[in-house]
Formats: structure tokens, sequence, C-alpha cells
């Protein structure tokens, strides 16, 4: 399973980057939006997949229970990331928006005005 | 009740947000709000480091949940100095802001957005948990996102944009790097992190490089150091100069900070790989800065780019990693912090005055404001690093450490970029102070207030960091004894180890 | 827009209708969820999620307007008083000594409901179910004034 998730974090990041090297402004969101999904995902796998378990003792138990119990400490951190980049990417649309509003145009190559 | 000075740093700045956006209808309740809450803040910060000063690191565990499971705050010396110096700057700020910000961008909510940036700052310096941190640097990243495209002009969208993507690019990066330290020792608590990486056995040594690394290029952009440092001269110089006086002083400072507290604490076994590349990060963020400095001709963008060679120092300070360095490297910090900002908040009374940045359009100030020339002269001569202001016994530290480490090439960059940086200074006096008014010169004042603006509320911000300046330079002895305090605290992980997780045998 | 009214944004029939009945039945769900987060999955920020979709759902069926005047408060306000809210809910523990946060119970017996566990950790969920509809709001709103106006100049 490892190795399966492993490829596919691989892939979703040379995709972001591969969408962020993009001129379109939209292609850059989404390309934000799949780095900080394959952010997320690698947490996860190293964080040490468990299957069938979940994070939850018995009730009345006052230990773990024998076997593979699943880390509840990475998922609240995915949880909080999740959040975070909720917010963070909302605001990136409404920026794009704002940008394309002002600028009238999609191309990274036009927005050059500030580095010269 | 001494945990309640850890916490208020952080829930001052929170709590005066959230009544700022309660009070949105009003803009002066907003005003003096953000006055009094950044007072309280420096107040507070003070008190906090006091205590840390006298009693060593303190420790809450929040929610009473005990480390390394719970969350804990912790301040230790280098924690507590940055929390004033966000409280200094954060009042100025306030302060100059009263007549400096536009009514519309009061109305968009700039107050909260301040408060919300103030707050993500001061949680970053204090916390003692990796994803706390991370969760700090966005409350710190999206108040900023928000602060920088606020009046929504053209260059502003377009730095924004920069701005954005490559914070976020270093954000993934961070929480990368989080995933597989998590991976590989089971807890974010620094301390911990640091206890349990020392004990670890030879095979995974190389996989705690690979993640040193990646947190390094993560930082390195928040930090802004070369080759990361793009995004800072394409966006710094757009938005209101009270919120880039404020992004000057302290944003790329959290990046500076964190490699101070991770490659002190937690990644300290492979210096040898690690601070070999901090230290050529270090040379070439100096140099690189200050080269493009020489090449711009619109004020806020040369002091952006002065804070890209200005970072360099402080990373020097800590690759050449010995006592003496992090004393510079604290050192020059502590002086950075307020000469950058006030530097910015000279250049926004300049284009109060005359209505622009680029240095072709402005002239003759000295002769209709001399005391502003002199106002400006004072940090600007302190950060090219000349006696007896602050800046020179902060670069008198570091190169002296250099000498005594025989770094000579970074010695010698130092000293070649602490020149350059006076010919830059020098450049902005002659053309904004000391040439006549250019012909055909429109001069058109920037009022935003025009009932109620008194010039006073510029300058007096100014005059305070101004003096802050001079008293650093004067009374360097006490302010060097903090710093080396410091870096003994830094040089010793086992303190912060001890603090945060009790003795254990 | 060939004279029609800007404030109405084009919806169809379905939509319209089912954003009326559906608007009070997930604010009650989201208020379930809310409360049930307490010892179960759920809590203030789904809560919030759920409840600010609804707010949404309606702004896109009925429009800019009347999403406004059902939601009555501004969104901003709704930040402030949860963030205020959810700030003030560690103090209590601060007072007492304890660190900032620590979670305080106070059981109560009430007549009909039995026993009711008033906590600061229900203050700090309601506080964030109150700043997730803001913030959430405030950016959908924006954004549909924004597509208002854009329609308004076209």
């Amino acid at each position: 399973m490892e190795v399966v998730m492993a490829v596919v974090v691989g892939i979703l990041y040379a995709t972001a980057l591969y969408m962020m090297l993009r001129r379109s402004i939209i292609k850059l969101v989404i390309g934000l939006v799949l780095l900080s999904n394959a952010a997320n995902l690698l947490l996860f796998t190293a964080g040490g997949l468990t299957s069938g378990a979940p994070a939850l003792i018995p009730e009345g138990m006052s230990a773990l229970p024998p076997g593979a119990v699943a880390d509840p400490l990475t998922q609240a951190l995915i949880l909080t990331a999740i959040v975070i980049s909720f917010g963070v990417l909302a605001f990136a649309v409404v920026l794009i928006h704002r940008a394309y509003e002002v600028v009238q145009q999609d191309d990274m190559d036009e927005m050059k005005d500030t580095d010269r | 009740m001494s945990s309640s000075y850890l916490v208020l740093p952080v829930l001052i700045p929170l709590l005066a947000g959230a009544l700022s956006l309660l009070f949105w209808r009003s803009h002066t309740a907003q005003r003096w709000l953000g006055v009094m809450a950044t007072g309280a803040l420096l107040w507070t910060a003070v008190l906090l480091l006091l205590l840390t000063w006298r009693e060593g690191i303190q420790v809450v565990e929040i929610g009473n949940w005990p480390a390394p499971f719970g969350i804990v705050l912790v301040s230790d010396l280098l924690g507590a100095i940055m929390v004033v110096l966000t409280g200094i700057t954060g009042f100025a700020t306030a302060l100059y802001s009263l007549t400096s910000i536009p009514k519309q961008h009061e109305k968009y909510g700039y107050y909260p957005l301040l408060h919300l940036l103030l707050a993500g700052v001061c949680g970053a310096f204090l916390t003692g948990d990796i994803f706390n941190l991370y969760v700090w640097f966005e409350v710190m990243l999206v108040a900023s996102f928000a602060l920088i495209i606020l009046g929504g002009e053209r260059a502003q969208m377009e730095g924004a944009i920069k701005y954005v993507t490559l914070n976020l690019f270093s954000s993934a990066l961070f929480l990368s790097a989080i995933g597989l330290l998590y991976g590989l020792v089971g807890s974010l608590n620094m301390a911990d992190v640091a206890d349990k990486l020392s004990q670890l056995s030879g095979e995974e040594r190389g996989l705690v490089s690979v993640i040193s690394l990646l947190f390094l290029v993560a930082f390195g952009i928040k930090a802004a150091a070369f080759p990361l440092f793009f995004w800072l001269p394409a966006s710094y110089h757009t938005p209101q100069v009270a919120v880039s006086a404020i992004f000057a002083g302290l944003l790329t400072k959290v990046g500076v900070y964190v490699l101070f507290r991770f490659y002190t604490l937690i990644f300290i076994d492979d210096t040898d790989l690690t601070h070999t590349i901090l230290l050529w990060m270090g040379i070439l963020t100096m140099l690189v800065g200050v080269l493009g400095a020489a090449a711009q001709f619109e004020f806020r963008r040369i002091l952006s780019f002065h804070i890209v060679s200005q970072i360099g120092y402080m990373i020097l300070g800590l690759a050449i990693f010995t006592p003496l360095a992090l004393v510079g490297g604290v050192f020059y910090i502590m002086h950075h912090i307020i000469v950058k900002a006030n530097l910015f908040l000279v250049s926004g009374l300049v284009y109060r005055l005359r209505g622009s940045y680029q240095l072709k359009d402005l002239g003759g100030l000295y002769r209709s404001h001399p005391w502003l020339a002199l106002l400006f002269l004072i940090p600007a001569l302190s950060l090219a690093g000349l006696p007896p202001l602050s800046g020179f016994f902060a670069k008198f530290v570091i190169i002296r450490a250099g000498i005594e480490a025989e770094q000579w090439l970074a010695v010698a960059v130092a000293l070649l970029v602490g020149f350059l940086t006076l010919y830059s200074m020098i450049k902005i006096w002659n053309e904004v102070f000391w040439k006549a008014v250019p012909e055909g010169a429109s001069c058109t004042p920037r009022i935003y207030h025009p009932q109620s603006e008194k010039l006073g509320m510029y300058y007096l911000p100014i005059i305070g960091l101004a003096t802050m300046t001079v008293l650093i330079g004067i009374a360097a002895q006490p302010i060097y004894e903090l710093a080396e305090a410091a870096a003994a605290q830094l040089l010793d992980p086992r303190l912060y180890i001890d603090a945060v997780l009790g003795e254990r045998p | 827009m060939n004279g029609k009214s800007p404030t109405k944004m084009e919806s169809s029939l379905i939509l319209r209708a089912a954003g009326h009945f559906l608007l009070p039945l997930l604010v009650l769900f989201s208020l379930f969820l809310l409360l049930r987060g307490h010892n179960e999955p759920g809590g203030g920020f789904i809560a919030g999620l759920v409840a600010a979709s609804a707010f949404a759902l309606y702004t896109f069926s009925m429009g800019l307007k009347s999403a406004r005047k059902t939601l009555r408060a501004d969104p901003r306000d709704l930040m402030g008083a949860g963030l205020t809210l959810a700030l003030l809910s560690g103090v209590p523990a601060m007072l007492q000594g304890q660190p900032f946060l620590t979670a305080l119970w106070w059981p109560l017996t009430l007549p009909l409901l039995g026993e009711v566990k008033l906590s600061t950790v229900l203050a700090f969920d309601i506080g964030v179910y109150l700043v997730v509809i803001g913030s959430v709001l405030t950016i959908v709103l924006n954004l549909a004034e924004a597509e208002e106006n854009a329609e308004w100049k076209s």
C-alpha cells in the first residue's frame, strides 16, 4: 500500500509542478491545489498506514487494545492542514479573480512590471 | 500567573483583531484599538523578556496537555527578544497607520489583518511545536496576502501573485518535511524531536539530512535567502508603506528565526553539510542583494533588495556557528528589524510629501525638511554599519567571529557588502535629499485624511525608532550581553529540551 | 443582461424551490453536528461549513440581496463575535491559575433535560462555528458581489 501511495504522491507533485510552471494563472492555482493535496497525502503516508483499525479505544478499556491502532495525530494534522489550505486557496481564487479583472490577462508573462 | 505572560503576546493581537472586526463600522475605534493593543503587546513582551532573563526558559502547556503530547509555548531569550521586537514594530506601525492608511483600506479590514499578522508572528516565535509553527506561519501568510493586495492596484496584484505562489510553495515543502520528520521520529514537539534525533541509529541519519535540507529550502524561501528571494523585491514595494514596513521588519525575520531555532536545536548533527550550505547561502545572499539594490532607482525597491542582503549577514552568523557568531547573528536581527522598518517609514513620509518613490522625481528635501534628512541618515548609516550606530556593532561582531573562525571569504564579502550598502544609502541621500528639485517633477503630496491629519503622527514613530537605533549604538554593552545570553541558550540545546520535557536521568 | 434586474442571478426553478426549504434544514443539521461534536464525530468546524454551504446555496438560488437579508448579521460581525468567544473561552482557566485553554466543566441538572454539561469547550466550539460561517460567507458573498457587478457592467 505504501508503494502505491508513494507513487501517487510523486505523480501529484510532478503534476502540480508542471501546472505551476505554465503561464496561465488559472493553471497556477490548480497547481497549488494539487501541491497542497500532495503534501497532505505525503504526511498521511509517512505517518504510517493502518487499515481496519480506527483510532479509538473501546469503551471501558484504559490501555491500547492489542494489535495495530491507527495514529490519530496524523489525521488531526491533516485535517488542520486541509482547513488551512482551504482558507489559503479560497484566498488565492479571490486573488486571481481580482488580478484578472485588473490586468485583463491570464498570462503570467504579462505580469512582470514589478520585476523591473 | 507567570504562564499568562507567554500566552498574552498571542492572545492580545488575536483578541484585538476580533474586536476590530466587531467594530468594523467605526474606523476611529479601530485605529485607537490598534495603538492600544500593540502598546499592550509591547508591554507584555517586555515583561516576558524580563521574566525569561531572570528565571530562564519559560514553558506553558496549552490546555494542560503535557508535553510532548500537547502543544507547548516556549519562551527562551531569543524568542522573547523577537516578541519584543514584534511589539516595537507593531506599535510603531500602528501609530504610523493612524494617518497614513487611506479610508478605503480601513474599510476592507486593514486593522483586523494587521492584528492577525502580529498574532501569527508572535505565535511563530513562541511555539514549541513544529506543526503549530506551520499553523502560525499560515495565519501570518493569510494576513499578509490580504494586506498586500489591499488597494487593488495593478502592481499589487502582480506582486501578490508572485508572493502568494512562492510562499504557498514553501508552505507545501514545509508540510512535506513535517510529514517525513513525523514518520521518522513520531513526534513534532521541537524538544522531543531534538531529543529523539540525537538517539537515532546510523542508518537513519541519511534521511535526517534529507529532511533538514527540505526544511532549509522551505525556510530559505520564507527568509528570502539566495537563490530563493525573488518574490521579495517583486512584491514588498507595492502595498501601503505601513504594510511594507511591518513586512520588511518582521516577516523574513520569522524565517531567519526559525532557521536559528532549527539549526541550533534540532539539526545539529550534520553541521558539515547544513552549515556549509548555510554559509554559502549567507555569502551569496549578501552579495546578490546588495548588487541588486545598486541597479535600482525606486526608493522602496532599493530598500527591499537591502533586506535580502541583510538577511545574508544573519544567516552568516548562524552558519559560522561559534558562540561569538551566534551573538552577532542575534544582535544583527535586533538591529536590523528596527532600522529596516524605520527606513520604510521614512520612505513613506517622503512619498507623503512628494508623491513619488522614483529617485529621479525626488530632490531638495534637505533644503525643505532638514530634520527628516537627519532622521533618514540615522537608520541609513546604521544599515551601512557606521559607528557609533547600532549597525556598526552588529557587523563588527559578525566579522570578528568570521575572522576567528578563519572564514576569510565570508569576511571579505561582508566588508565589501558594507561598502556597497553605504554606496546605496548615499545614492538615496544624494537623489532624494541633496540634489535640487528636478525640473518638471510633479510634486503632489499624498494626504489620506485631509481633515484630521497631523504630520507629527508620521514623525513620532520614525523619531522613536531612530532614537532606539542610536541607543543600541551608545549602550551596546547591555544589548550585547542580552544577545550573548540568548546565544548561550541556543548553543546548549539540553537547556531547551529539559525545560520542555522536564529533567530526565 | 437584457434589462433584467442585476441583483438576481439566473437560477433554475428546481434550485430556487430546493433552496427555500434546504436552508432551515441544513442550518438545523449544522446545529445538531455542533452539539453532537462534544463526544462524537462532529464539531464546530464541520457544523460551520454545513451552515455556510447552506447560505451559499441560498445565495446561488435566491440572489445576493435576499441572502444578506436572511442572514441578518453581517458575516464580519459573525467572524468577530466567534473569534472573541473562542478566545475568551480559554481565559477562565487562566483566572484559575491553570494554563490557557484548559477545559473547565460545570455539570448542571436541569428539570426536563437531565444532566447537561456546560463547558469552556462548548463555548470554544460555538466560537469556531461562528468564525467558519463568517469567513466562508465573507468570501462567498464578496465573490457573488463581484460577479453581479460584472453583470451590471456588461
